[in-house]
């Protein structure tokens, strides 16, 4: 079934790029997409049917070279599930409101194929995704890691008559290539280290790797600490974190399901995937995971300062999206992987509706994307602005506070501060509930502006703003169910108490860790009896009477066999859930703030913005410039690297190099001939002369070497 | 009593004339004919002297057959000279420099 799922998009992407010209691109299309539900509907079931054992699913042997032995597999273990039901439902739904939204584009020609190549990059790219999520080694998991850079490639520049989408694709492919030569970098450091790729080996070497160094830039470094870090400047390119996030926004000039699908609900939390897969690692990292939350904060922090004042509808999702992955990475930093995962699925949800939303505004407006252009479109699209409402509420945060009742977004948020706040880091804390009131800010903010108020777009635009067709609705209502419910349904699964948790994700529990308030130290002892043994017998003693049928589960405390690893002294989930109550109304009570800001600016005194703005000109432009990292790049790295290419180009390449061809052709060449001719005089005499001292001189040689001989 | 080097000298003699005679006349092309006769003839002398300083007679049939072919060669120069005469009037070496680039 595993199998069926991971190879089924890449049928209908085959079938739809390349054979399109045969079976028509009605049938390309329908192809790709019914082959994409088949995958979500088996996704589905494996995610309910799965019991919580990691299982190996092989394909075929792959690399073997030296110690390097690999198979193209499958691992399938909870992680891996939960990411196969986040792709292909989220996928399965764009690939159908591809339909309406792709039906007419003003960047081609009525006559010009361009759908089914949509829909093959489309499944492509799922394919490549689900490559990423399943594989059980990191080189597999890089070759899906580059697939979606390829096809968020492809996908970016889709409207290549266009010089800025060429360029965005551009852009997003260089930055993640930065990244990508870390998590590079990473994977040799971890070959280097263990001899192995496969994850299973590299997480049982983990208590290992913990005590050893390696150098790394001339110094000695704690192994996984450098490897940590180097993997996750890989995330960071992927997941737009703050120095590498620049494509992303840019990346808004592909199609809007692509947005939705690539840029907001799948390709982007790759980066947070990566690190609670590594988590056996990450565990072992302190340094790394305090990195990780520092600039997982500040990213959530940047991101949502910028979406204050972006006025492109499209722009302002896509800083919103950078600002929730700097939401999943703190989580992920302290140590509470399955939140980190559980925002990731929420935020699939609804931020895929918020894009799909967007997409909707869009097309009912003729392509204008400034939100200034927008407002009182309620009443015109009304599926549209509810499915918009229910994504809001849900990334916002809204909730009954105090308990576990609300919108996707309110559980697996504050189920995110409440971690960052157990996991001791106020700096994050802090951060994160001013970003939330940010996030709610904004959001009112595009709601407010996009759909009450006045038209103050095209008087003609307005009143031809019509419904989308039903493909791009039914999608649209399939996320809002996600976006409602998803929190509620999950919540105990993924934050609830740990012995929940911990069966979910199968990860074997020690009672010492189930009953927290016991502490460290009755934890410390019996992990320090396995790290000194990594074998499978000591750890039979700690396996608690819970899960003792599970003999596969034996070997608990060596990591790896669940899908997440948690270290016994990462006892965060179970802090989270005792943190004061403040703490755990604050992204209530900065949601709440965020509304009625919004509301007042936007529909209480419209005045307010423009006064404000001119008022703090300075701050103004400096968040609308989103903080001059790009003219600072351009600064510091395009233009060196304009000027070094130029340099190459005029000096190296036209001066140095065509200029010695240019120099002997011309110059030497020529200046030999001319002695050559001279010496061809058409004189019987003057040749006959030559062969003459051709002849003395080869008959000396050959008497004064002996040639004879 | 005249030794092979004594043929060897003159034969040597005869060869720097013909080639002398090749490439200092500037006028007559006939005096080329004559100077390749010259060295034939001056290579001719070398194989006589070896044949009988060797006792082998390879060398003197070598020469006729030479001899033979001169004979030839010479037939065939007269005739493309005058040829060349009926094309441009002259035979003055100088003025043939056609072969060039």
């Amino acid at each position: 079934m595993e199998k069926i799922i991971l190879f089924a998009p890449l049928v209908g992407a085959l079938i739809s790029g390349f054979g399109w010209k045969l079976i028509g691109e009605k049938a390309a299309q329908w192809t790709s997409t019914s082959l994409l539900f088949l995958a979500a509907i088996l996704s589905w079931i494996a995610f309910a049917s799965f019991d919580g054992v990691t299982e190996n699913i092989q394909i075929m042997r792959w690399i073997e070279s030296g110690t390097l032995s690999t198979d193209w597999a499958i691992r399938m273990d909870r992680l891996t599930a939960i990411m196969l039901i986040v792709i292909t439902t989220v996928s399965a739904l764009v690939h159908l409101y591809s339909f309406g939204y792709m039906a007419h584009d003003e960047n081609f020609k009525d006559n010009e194929p361009y759908r089914a190549r949509f829909f093959a990059y489309l499944s492509f790219f799922t394919f490549a995704m689900l490559m990423l999520v399943t594989s059980d080694n990191l080189v597999q998991l890089f070759f899906g890691w580059e697939g979606v850079g390829v096809a968020s490639y492809l996908l970016i520049g889709f409207y290549y008559k266009k010089p800025s989408a060429n360029a965005a694709a551009i852009k997003a492919f260089v930055v993640n290539r930065v990244g990508d030569f870390g998590f590079a970098l990473g994977i040799f450091a971890l070959y280097l280290m263990t001899d192995s790729i496969r994850f299973i080996d590299i997480f049982a070497a983990m208590p290992v790797l913990a005590e050893q160094t390696m150098t790394f830039l001339w110094a000695d470094w704690s192994a996984t600490n450098v490897i940590a870090i180097l993997l996750f400047i890989g995330a960071m390119g992927k997941s737009a974190q703050l120095f590498l996030h620049t494509w992303l926004p840019d990346a808004m000039e592909g199609p809007t399901p692509v947005s939705a699908l690539i840029h907001a609900a799948t390709m982007v939390t790759a980066g947070v995937f990566l690190v609670a897969r590594m988590s056996p690692l990450y565990e072992f990292a302190p340094e790394a995971k305090q990195f990780i939350v520092f600039l997982g904060a500040t990213t959530a922090f940047f991101a949502a300062s910028v979406a204050l004042v972006q006025t492109d509808i499209k722009r302002v999702i896509a800083y919103s999206t950078c600002s929730q992955l700097g939401y999943m990475f703190v989580a992920a930093g302290v140590g509470a992987y399955g939140v980190a995962i559980f925002h990731l699925l929420t935020h699939a949800f609804f931020k895929a509706l918020l894009f799909l939303g967007a997409g909707s505004v869009i097309a009912a407006n003729h392509h204008e994307q400034d939100m200034r252009n927008y407002g009182g479109l309620r009443k015109k699209i009304p599926y549209t602005f509810w499915g918009m409402m229910f994504g809001t509420l849900a990334i916002t945060g809204v909730g009954i506070p105090l308990t576990t009742i609300g919108f996707a977004g309110f559980l697996s948020k504050d189920a995110i501060i409440e971690s960052a706040y157990a996991g001791g880091t106020s700096y994050a804390f802090w951060m994160l509930v001013i970003a939330a009131f940010m996030t709610s800010f904004y959001s009112w903010r595009l709601m407010f502006m996009t759909f009450y108020g006045t038209a103050r777009g095209d008087k003609h635009t307005y009143d031809h703003a019509h419904e989308s067709p039903l493909t791009m609705l039914v999608p649209l209502g399939v996320l809002s169910l996600g976006a409602i419910f998803s929190g509620m349904v999950f919540y105990n699964s993924f934050f609830g108490d740990t012995t929940t948790m911990k069966v979910f994700f199968g990860i074997e529990q020690e009672e010492q860790v189930a009953n927290a308030d016991m502490g460290f130290s009755l934890v410390a002892p019996a992990y320090a009896e396995v790290t000194s043994d990594t074998g499978e017998g000591e750890a039979k003693s700690n396996v608690s009477s819970h899960n003792t049928e599970k003999s596969e589960h034996e070997a608990a405390q060596v990591p790896g066999q669940g899908a997440i690893f948690m270290g016994p002294e990462n006892t965060v989930i179970d802090d989270a859930h005792y943190v004061p109550d403040w703490v755990k109304v604050s992204p209530f009570v900065a949601m709440v703030l965020g509304f009625s800001l919004a509301w007042l600016f936007y529909i209480k005194n419209t005045s307010l913005p423009v006064r404000l703005a001119t008022q703090q000109a300075p701050l103004y432009n400096f968040l609308l410039n989103k903080w001059y990292f790009d003219e600072l790049y351009s600064y510091i790295f395009v233009k060196p690297a304009f000027w070094i290419g130029r340099f190459l180009w005029k000096r190296g390449d036209t001066k140095t190099i065509d200029g010695t061809i240019n120099g002997i052709a011309l110059g030497i060449i020529p200046f030999f001939t001319r002695l050559t001719s001279k010496a061809q005089s058409g004189y019987i005499f003057t040749y006959a002369f030559a062969m003459v001292l051709g002849i003395a001189a080869m008959i000396t040689w050959v008497t004064m070497t002996g040639g004879a001989k | 009593m005249i030794g092979v080097e004594h043929y060897l000298a003159v034969a040597a003699a005869l060869f720097v004339i013909g080639i002398f005679g090749l490439f200092l006349n500037r006028k007559n092309v006939i005096i080329l004919l004559m100077s390749i006769e010259l060295m034939l003839l001056a290579v001719n002398i070398n194989f006589v002297a070896f044949s009988s300083e060797l006792g082998d007679l390879t060398g003197q049939v070598f020469t006729l057959f030479v001899l033979t072919v001169a004979a030839a060669e010479a037939a065939i120069g007269l005739a493309i000279l005058v040829c060349f005469f009926r094309n441009r009037g002259t035979i003055d070496v100088e003025d043939v420099n056609v072969m060039k680039g």
